[in-house]
């Protein structure tokens, strides 16, 4: 059963709990036994799907941010065109295009869905049951400075927020701004600073000597 | 128009465009809150397939011109306090879209 799956532990992908839910759950566990029982297809093959679905974790994302900090060039080409910017790093974007969105002193980006859950799930994973609740994808092009200080990011007045609604065949994701403090570190020690949340565009990354947050 | 054939952009990156208020039946991917605002176009994504035949199982129409535009967020919502240059971008299909009267 899909619902009995290893897997690591992270929020459920439904946020809400109502009964449209529970029914369409019901009808996918029985046409998922009937499958299995006509041998149309195997229990393994849907454990193997799981696991396709599953697999992108935020690290392929992350790989990306390191190489656009570590090599300029590299940030141009990926700027230009996000999904043969990742295939250089042998990542295969499935969607139909990648909007990479740079962060700078003077413009923070931050990406929702408001009519769905569209998100670049195939470097990315699966997104966190907040950014799926009607919550955030209604608020967040509305108030959306409220929003980010919920996640415990204060802009300063004068910077400039970029909102992108991922409504239509884009995937868009946040190129964080590099922390201070970072300039010895490797690709590799630099993957390790990025974080889900600053790809998606609601937190920055500290500089890993403050323990504060900025 | 044949399957895969490109319906002819209108506009280009630069223009001044407002988002119609369809009031039909099928899946129009323009949230309410972009509706009948004015805004400009930043960039052209390509041709896609159009979401209203998408929606209904047909994968055989012809490709739409894809835009991004870009919004000022004190035009679409009459009290945004946050900055004038505060901007919202969203990716609009060509025949949702009119010319600015603005």
């Amino acid at each position: 059963m899909m619902n009995e799956h290893k897997h690591d532990d992270h929020a459920p992908l439904v946020a809400e709990d109502d009964a449209g839910n529970l029914e369409g759950q019901q009808i996918t566990n029985a046409l998922q036994a009937l499958l299995v029982r006509k041998g149309l297809i195997s229990a393994g093959e849907i454990t193997l799907e799981i696991q396709k679905i599953e697999a992108p974790g935020t690290h392929l994302g992350a790989k990306i941010i390191a190489r656009a900090w570590a090599d300029d060039d590299y940030r141009q080409r990926l700027l230009a065109n996000g999904k043969n910017g990742a295939a250089e790093l042998g990542i295969k974007v499935g969607e139909a295009q990648l909007e990479v969105v740079e962060n700078t002193p003077e413009v923070h980006n931050l990406v929702v869905c408001t009519l769905c859950s569209c998100y670049p799930r195939s470097i990315l994973g699966q997104p966190p049951s907040w950014y799926i609740s009607k919550a955030y994808r209604a608020r967040a092009v509305r108030e959306p400075a409220a929003i980010l200080e919920e996640f415990g990011l204060v802009l300063a007045k004068g910077k400039k927020i970029r909102l992108h609604d991922s409504n239509a065949d884009l995937r868009y994701l946040v190129l964080p701004e590099r922390p201070s403090g970072t300039d010895g570190l490797d690709e590799e020690q630099l993957a390790a600073l990025v974080t889900r949340d600053s790809m998606i565009g609601v937190t920055t990354i500290a500089s890993p000597q403050k323990t504060e947050s900025n | 128009m044949n399957r895969g054939e490109r319906v002819p952009a209108r506009f280009e990156v630069g223009d001044k465009v407002q988002v119609l208020d369809l009031n039909i039946e099928g899946h129009i991917r323009t949230p309410s809150y972009i509706r009948g605002k004015s805004g400009k176009i930043i960039q052209f994504c390509g041709f896609f397939l159009n979401p209203e035949d998408l929606s209904v199982g047909n994968t055989g129409g012809p490709v739409y011109p894809l835009y991004r535009v870009s919004f000022a967020m004190k035009d679409l919502w009459s009290d945004y306090d946050r900055g004038e240059d505060d901007e919202l971008c969203i990716e609009v299909y060509d025949h949702w879209l009119d010319t600015s009267k603005t």
